[in-house]
């Protein structure tokens, strides 16, 4: 009951103060556990990544011939394990992570912007423009994605850039697809209406009131998307175009890991561990986002 | 809607044209042959390989004597599969990966949509996270993971099911690639399900629905699933067209003898016809699903319209 009476007014009272949007997400954010615990959790893997090479004794390209495939070793200072090349597993994991929240954000960044933009101008304008924009898709679908991938290597050479180009050349597709669906749905809604009836530019209906009422399946899909990612670039990385050795990503490692799942279990484990803890990070991250910026939800 | 579905029909051939072309030249211009190997041939052996195949010819001119041939239905011969037409591997796989495929998206759909209602209904509760952690599962463990794993409990442990094989299609052996091939559009089922419920649950006509008091169950499975569905409708266009057509990992882990391998194997093998072949396959699935897809848009919500 308390908590129900603040809440209702603290709204009157940011009515009052004019507080901005953002200031008046963050709150809300603030507010929701198991975002803030996300956060956290995500921070330290970050920061992990980011000091990698002070924190174990072992750089993470050495070889140990005398430690290939060694179990979890505290007396060598290798916490999680060698792999079968005998480096250290601790170390490649967290160079791992640089390399897989580096291709899963900017991809997934990539996704949201064109995807959004794309879908919601098509299903907007609609007839004519929404039929030629979609059918772009449908081609961008068709074409053989492993094609697309080498003739990039060959003009461009092998580069880790070519990575974000490749995925985010295909990733933004569905989105453009579900945000499109949404935008069909909601431009013959009454506040849509009324608002072209206010005389509302086409540019601003879009920005302010399309947009934002698609935010939840958004948030939802990007979600997915950086999982999705992930996993792609260690196939990308298996054709040759990824990163390359001795560098390597959490994908990689655990496509590794998955060919020695009863050998070297540890080798599995401890990057599926890392990966899968981001992923639920990001996942109720989006889910915080998604209620912070509901404007029904107060 | 009849004028509209006959004048995207319509419109499906230039695109399947402008896919055709670009697949044809993107992979002609990639490096590497169907017939290079690390030892060479002899020049005159390659040559009449070469000739046999059409490919001394100018590339516009091959193109030309493809295109030809396929609208006649005819896709040309298996560069690496020899003895084998493009349509016959695609009419003997295809059964094999569009039965796994549709029990797999039927699973997904009542599984995720399910997980996705349920979790919606309890937002930010305790058992809401469980459940879409569940249901993430089947993103963060990658499907190369979960095979081996479930073969190796199930199978090899358990002895409950085989451990690969297609048997001739019994039950027992489609289970585990079914539900393999399922827990990733699980996920993105309940994902999708589960946020769009929370907004449709909010709009004023299913506070309506409440007031005339109608019974929680009515209102959820009747006013909202409807509008909340839309989103996921959106994303089961591709991912049914990309879940029927099979799927690499599963077929060579399960030893299921579908399609999916030909998309990855073709594309390795420079496997030019096999390629266009899949190509042209996957093109009109996509084209149309997103069809029907656009379809179901307007009765799931009859404000939508297409003129």
């Amino acid at each position: 009951m308390t908590d129900a009476a603040t809440s209702q007014d603290s709204t009157t009272l940011e009515e009052i103060a004019g507080r901005s949007l953002w200031q008046d997400a963050l709150a809300r954010l603030r507010r929701n556990r198991a975002a803030v615990v996300s956060i956290f959790v995500l921070s330290f893997i970050t920061l992990l990544a980011i000091f990698a090479p002070y924190l174990s004794p072992h750089p993470f390209d050495e070889v140990y011939w005398d430690a290939i495939r060694a179990p979890p070793d505290f007396a060598q200072a290798h916490w999680f394990g060698t792999d079968a090349n005998g480096r250290d597993l601790f170390v490649r994991t967290l160079y791992g992570a640089r390399v897989s929240l580096a291709v899963g954000l900017a991809a997934t960044s990539v996704s949201l912007v064109i995807g959004v933009t794309y879908g919601a101008i098509a299903g907007y304008f609609g007839g004519r423009v929404d039929s030629a924009m979609m059918r772009f898709v449908d081609v961008m679908y068709s074409l053989p994605f492993l094609f697309f991938v080498i003739l990039l290597m060959v003009v461009f050479g092998r580069h880790i850039v070519l990575i974000f180009v490749a995925i985010g050349a295909v990733e933004w597709l569905t989105m453009a697809r579900i945000v499109r669906g949404q935008t069909l749905s909601l431009k013959r809604r009454e506040f849509i209406e009324a608002a072209r009836a206010g005389g509302v530019s086409t540019a601003k209906i879009i920005r302010r009131h399309i947009i934002p009422n698609t935010i939840g399946p958004v948030i939802a899909y990007s979600t997915l998307t950086i999982p999705q990612v992930i996993l792609t670039e260690s196939f990308l990385s298996f054709l040759g175009l990824g990163v390359q050795e001795p560098y390597t990503s959490w994908g990689v490692l655990v496509s590794e890991g998955a060919a020695e799942i009863e050998s070297a279990p540890w080798m599995l484990i401890f990057p599926a561990i890392f990966l899968a803890a981001s992923l639920f990070c990001f996942n109720f991250i989006g889910d915080g986002l998604r209620d912070a910026f509901d404007p029904r939800d107060r | 809607m009849l004028a509209y579905t006959l004048r995207r029909l319509g419109g499906a051939i230039p695109t399947l044209f402008v896919v055709m072309t670009v697949s044809f030249f993107m992979m002609r211009l990639a490096p590497g042959g169907p017939f290079d190997r690390e030892r060479m041939l002899a020049p005159a052996v390659e040559a009449n390989i070469k000739k046999a195949y059409n490919l001394d010819q100018p590339l516009v001119v091959q193109y030309g004597i493809y295109l030809g041939k396929a609208l006649r239905g005819d896709l040309g011969p298996s560069f690496k599969y020899q003895d084998y037409s493009v349509v016959e591997l695609i009419e003997s796989g295809f059964p094999v990966s569009f039965e796994i495929g549709i029990a797999a998206i039927l699973l997904a759909v009542i599984a995720g949509g399910g997980l996705g209602i349920f979790a919606a209904l309890r937002q930010n509760s305790g058992v809401d996270h469980a459940v879409m952690a569940t249901a993430m599962i089947g993103i963060t463990v990658p499907n190369f993971v979960m095979a081996p794993l479930m073969t190796l409990v199930l199978g090899v442990y358990l002895r409950l099911l085989p451990v690969g094989g297609y048997g001739g299609g019994s039950l027992r052996n489609l289970i585990l690639p079914t539900v393999t091939l399922a827990l990733p559009p699980v996920a993105y089922i309940a994902r999708l399900t589960r946020a769009s419920m929370i907004e449709v649950l909010r709009s004023n006509y299913i506070r309506t629905a409440r007031a005339k008091g109608l019974p929680g169950r009515l209102v959820v499975g009747r006013h909202a699933l409807r509008a909340a569905f839309l989103p996921v409708v959106s994303y089961l266009g591709p991912a049914i067209a990309g879940i029927i057509t099979g799927s690499v990992v599963i077929e060579t882990i399960f030893g299921i003898p579908g399609i999916g391998r030909y998309f990855v194997q073709g594309a390795l093998n420079r496997d030019y016809t096999l390629v266009m072949g899949v190509v042209i396959f996957y093109g009109s699935l996509i084209i149309l699903l997103n069809l029907l897809v656009d379809l179901a848009y307007g009765v799931l919500d009859p404000k939508i319209r297409y003129d």
